[in-house]
């Protein structure tokens, strides 16, 4: 980033706090017991973080999917059908496959990727083939998922003798992704969830960073025409994009699924592909960034949990700082791209 | 009267008008006359408050005139009609007409329709003021503007190349009803690149070339003095190295292609190795239409295309460039170079550098570097092409042709270039011809045309109307002919 770009970022930030600060005043609370809270409840004691890495596993793989996509230009909404996809095919998986627990875990984590894939190309597919807007295609295919989810969870799936929204029946103990332990006891995170995690995002750095791919990705994102006069088919890489992005979105299902509620839930996905959109906005779409500001998101709701137990505030107020922070970076960045403009007003125009 | 004195508008290093100095009197039709690129829609745009001038002056009606957007520079008078009038389409003829009256005033449809009526009987114009402004045609979308102007209080109508996509009976319908307009006392500048025209119905006319203004003329005059203010006066061609001529590289037979605004039609022509082909026209003639067909861009409607004998008319875009054609078009940042991309990122793509799985970076670096310091380009490996000026963005495109091209397709090759730039790019390119290349470049700048090309074809809508031999022409027969006219 360079250094206007850092400051309008800092800028932004405080600005957000402050709007923040009047509004936990205006609630008749104080702010900077506030941010403690919130502090506390996400990164106070290992089972805490361990509540907050749970949050930040599937979030920053989302993000990671979304940094593949955006890089292209291409506005993939769908992750979070994508997600759904990816979980409800780890269920299958979970439900069916015979065979020792670590070998339908990674069976698991296969199909949960290729169902994520088969529905990000879906999107794709539209798009590029079918004239679909990327947005409308991911979106419409998230409303065809969520359906899809329901109507396993009160349908086929439905557990024994009772049709109700609340998920299927836990899987077997020994297909759930194996949990680390703090002091004898164990805690909800999985150490295969954060190689998981660890591992998207370092890929997908790589990816946008070192390889011809990525780099062709890139190109398309920036200028679709130049690209092809160079010679890059767009069709063919955008599907590209779309199926790795899928597939990642997949894996966040796969550890929504298996990792977190064990059993398949009509809201599975957790939000997290909204949630994602606006940590690779704040991160400018590059995949650095994404580690650390994930986990902020992702200490921001887990903490904003305490506001209600000891303020009586509704959690919710989490959401509206990470909702304010974005806004105030976008219009950080908003602005000075503005202001940039102005200074090179008309460099390249009509003669 | 209007007076524009001493404009100036840069944009970066192109001095679109440089010092612009132009006086309009009430009652007549002013001609702004020059090639494209020569800064008239600059300077249109600069008095109709689109853009604001870096310096410069505007006086109405002996009155300072300060507008720094379109909506007070209708309100002091000026209106300006574009080639497409930006109508708001599902709205009816008579909701667009009553589109931007001063706010405060009650909208009332019923006198705005009477008005409408009368002013559309006055001038011959056919409406129906409840049809959708989409269901009109350019023709008619223009006339409903000019009434809707004209009912605002304009006293100034601009009209920029209107008649580029009318059919010749709105033509003249709109000569009538712009000669009526002056007759009534109003200024009319009417910008064109068509000499026909402007002698048909201006008074007046002021002729810019490169944003500067060399004319300022009564009309009539022989057309002849025109197409020298437009083109300057014929330079003799330095001494160009001729080369041999060889066999057929590129063969076009009966190729059409139809396009939004013109139809390339029936094309057929062979270029050997080794030959320069100029091709001119005023823009949107076809030659663009024809550079993409041949670059594989674009597929033909009807004809097929051959290149060394083979036929390639249906080979994907990635197959001409596999067979050595090489497409360099116009518009260098936005389908020439990827913006946002360094220039090593650039080699890494496009490079000599094997591709693999993972990007070598530093032989991509090297080799960027190595190109740029061969090629002259003012930047670092890091530099992205937006940070470049066109000159050194038109080096890096010509760092990354390949060594070796069989068929080079070039869209204005040295527009809004300086000269020292252009003449060495030209250098670059002539060079290729030793190695067999041939080359088929438009230019709207009729002094390359003859300087560099072995042969000129002359295009007016869509189509070839003349091959020329550059050695046995000049800038006036070019002009006349682009024009669509034989040389009186």
């Amino acid at each position: 980033m360079n250094r206007s770009g850092l400051q309008g970022m800092v800028v932004a930030v405080v600005g957000a706090l402050i709007v923040v600060s009047l509004l936990l005043l205006a609630l008749g609370a104080n702010p900077l017991e506030a941010f403690q809270l919130i502090y506390q409840g996400s990164f106070g004691s290992v089972s805490k973080l361990s509540a907050t890495l749970l949050v930040w596993v599937p979030l920053v793989i989302a993000a990671a999917s979304l940094v593949v996509t955006y890089s292209t230009g291409l506005w993939n909404i769908g992750v979070e059908g994508q997600i759904i996809m990816g979980a409800i095919f780890a269920t299958w998986a979970a439900r069916t496959v015979p065979g020792p627990g670590w070998f339908v875990i990674i069976v698991g984590i296969i199909v949960g990727i290729v169902g994520g894939m088969l529905w990000g190309l879906f999107a794709g597919v539209l798009k590029t083939y079918g004239g679909v807007n990327e947005i409308f295609g991911g979106l419409g295919l998230f409303f065809v998922a969520q359906g899809m989810t329901t109507y396993l969870v009160i349908g086929p799936w439905a557990r024994e003798g009772v049709a109700s929204t609340s998920g299927t029946d836990l899987f077997e103990r020994d297909v759930w992704f194996p949990r680390l332990s703090y002091e004898g006891a164990p805690l909800e995170i999985s150490w295969l969830s954060l190689v998981l995690a660890v591992a998207s995002i370092v890929g997908v750095y790589y990816l946008m960073r070192g390889t011809i791919f990525g780099l062709k990705l890139k190109a398309i994102g920036n200028n679709m025409a130049s690209s092809a006069r160079l010679g890059i088919p767009s069709k063919r890489y955008m599907l590209g994009a779309f199926a790795v992005a899928g597939g990642l979105a997949g894996l966040a299902g796969v550890t929504q699924a298996m990792a977190f509620h064990h059993k398949l839930v009509p809201s599975i996905s957790g939000g997290f592909g909204f949630l994602g959109i606006l940590v690779v906005l704040l991160a400018g779409f590059r995949a650095a960034p994404v580690a650390p500001l994930a986990l902020f998101f992702a200490a921001l709701s887990v903490g904003a949990s305490q506001l209600e137990l000891r303020l009586e505030l509704d959690s919710s107020v989490g959401g509206v700082i990470q909702g304010l922070i974005v806004l105030f970076v976008l219009l950080a960045t908003g602005w000075q791209r503005r202001r940039s403009r102005l200074r090179h007003a008309g460099v390249g125009g009509e003669a | 009267m209007l007076e524009m004195l001493d404009v100036h508008k840069h944009f970066g290093p192109v001095r679109a008008n440089d010092g612009v100095t132009m006086r309009v009197e009430e009652g007549t039709i002013h001609g702004l006359l020059g090639e494209n690129g020569a800064g008239k829609s600059t300077l249109m745009k600069v008095l109709a408050g689109f853009i604001s001038a870096d310096s410069g002056e505007v006086f109405l009606g002996g009155e300072p005139l300060e507008v720094s957007n379109p909506k007070e520079s209708v309100a002091a008078g000026i209106g300006l009609l574009h080639q497409d009038p930006l109508l708001c389409l599902p709205f009816s003829v008579l909701e667009n007409f009553m589109l931007g009256r001063p706010s405060g005033m009650v909208l009332d449809p019923d006198t705005a329709r009477v008005e409408l009526e009368e002013m559309a009987q006055r001038f011959d114009f056919q409406f129906s003021a409840d049809a959708t402004a989409r269901s009109l045609t350019v023709g008619e979308r223009q006339q409903l503007e000019i009434m809707r102007l004209l009912s605002l209080g304009v006293r100034v109508l601009i009209l920029d190349e209107p008649t580029t996509a009318i059919s010749a009976t709105q033509r003249a319908l709109l000569f009538a009803t712009l000669r009526k307009l002056a007759d009534d006392g109003l200024m009319v500048i009417f910008v064109s690149h068509k000499l026909e025209e402007v002698e048909e119905i201006c008074d007046r006319a002021t002729v810019l070339r490169a944003g500067q203004v060399t004319g300022d003329v009564e009309l009539p005059v022989p057309a002849s003095e025109l197409v020298s203010l437009m083109f300057g006066k014929n330079i003799v061609p330095e001494d160009r190295v001729d080369v041999a001529i060889g066999e057929t590289v590129l063969e076009m037979r009966g190729v059409s292609a139809a396009e939004r605004l013109v139809t390339l039609q029936d094309v057929s022509l062979q270029v050997g190795a080794g030959e320069v082909v100029g091709l001119a026209g005023l823009a949107g003639s076809g030659q663009r239409t024809m550079l993409r067909v041949c670059a594989g861009q674009r597929r033909p409607d009807v004809g097929t295309v051959l290149l060394h004998g083979e036929d390639i008319t249906t080979e994907s875009y990635n197959r001409h460039m596999d067979r050595g054609i090489h497409w360099l078009p116009a518009d260098r940042l936005g389908e020439g170079l990827v913006t946002g991309l360094t220039i090593t990122e650039h080699f890494a793509l496009a490079g000599d550098t094997p591709q693999g799985f993972v990007v070598d970076w530093d032989g991509a670096a090297e080799e960027a570097h190595e190109k740029i310091t061969h090629f002259s380009v003012k930047g670092t490996v890091k530099s992205t092409p937006e940070s470049l000026s066109g000159g050194n963005q038109q080096r890096m495109l010509l760092a990354m042709m390949p060594d070796h091209v069989e068929l080079l397709l070039m869209e204005h090759p040295t527009r809004g270039l300086d000269i020292e730039s252009a003449e060495w790019v030209w250098h670059q390119i002539l060079q290729r011809r030793a190695d067999a290349t041939a080359i088929v470049f438009s230019s709207a700048d009729l002094d390359e045309l003859l300087r560099y090309s072995d042969r000129i074809l002359v295009f007016f809508s869509g189509r070839i109307i003349k091959e020329l031999d550059s050695d046995d022409t000049d800038t006036e027969e070019l002009g006349y002919l682009i024009g669509g006219k034989e040389r009186a």
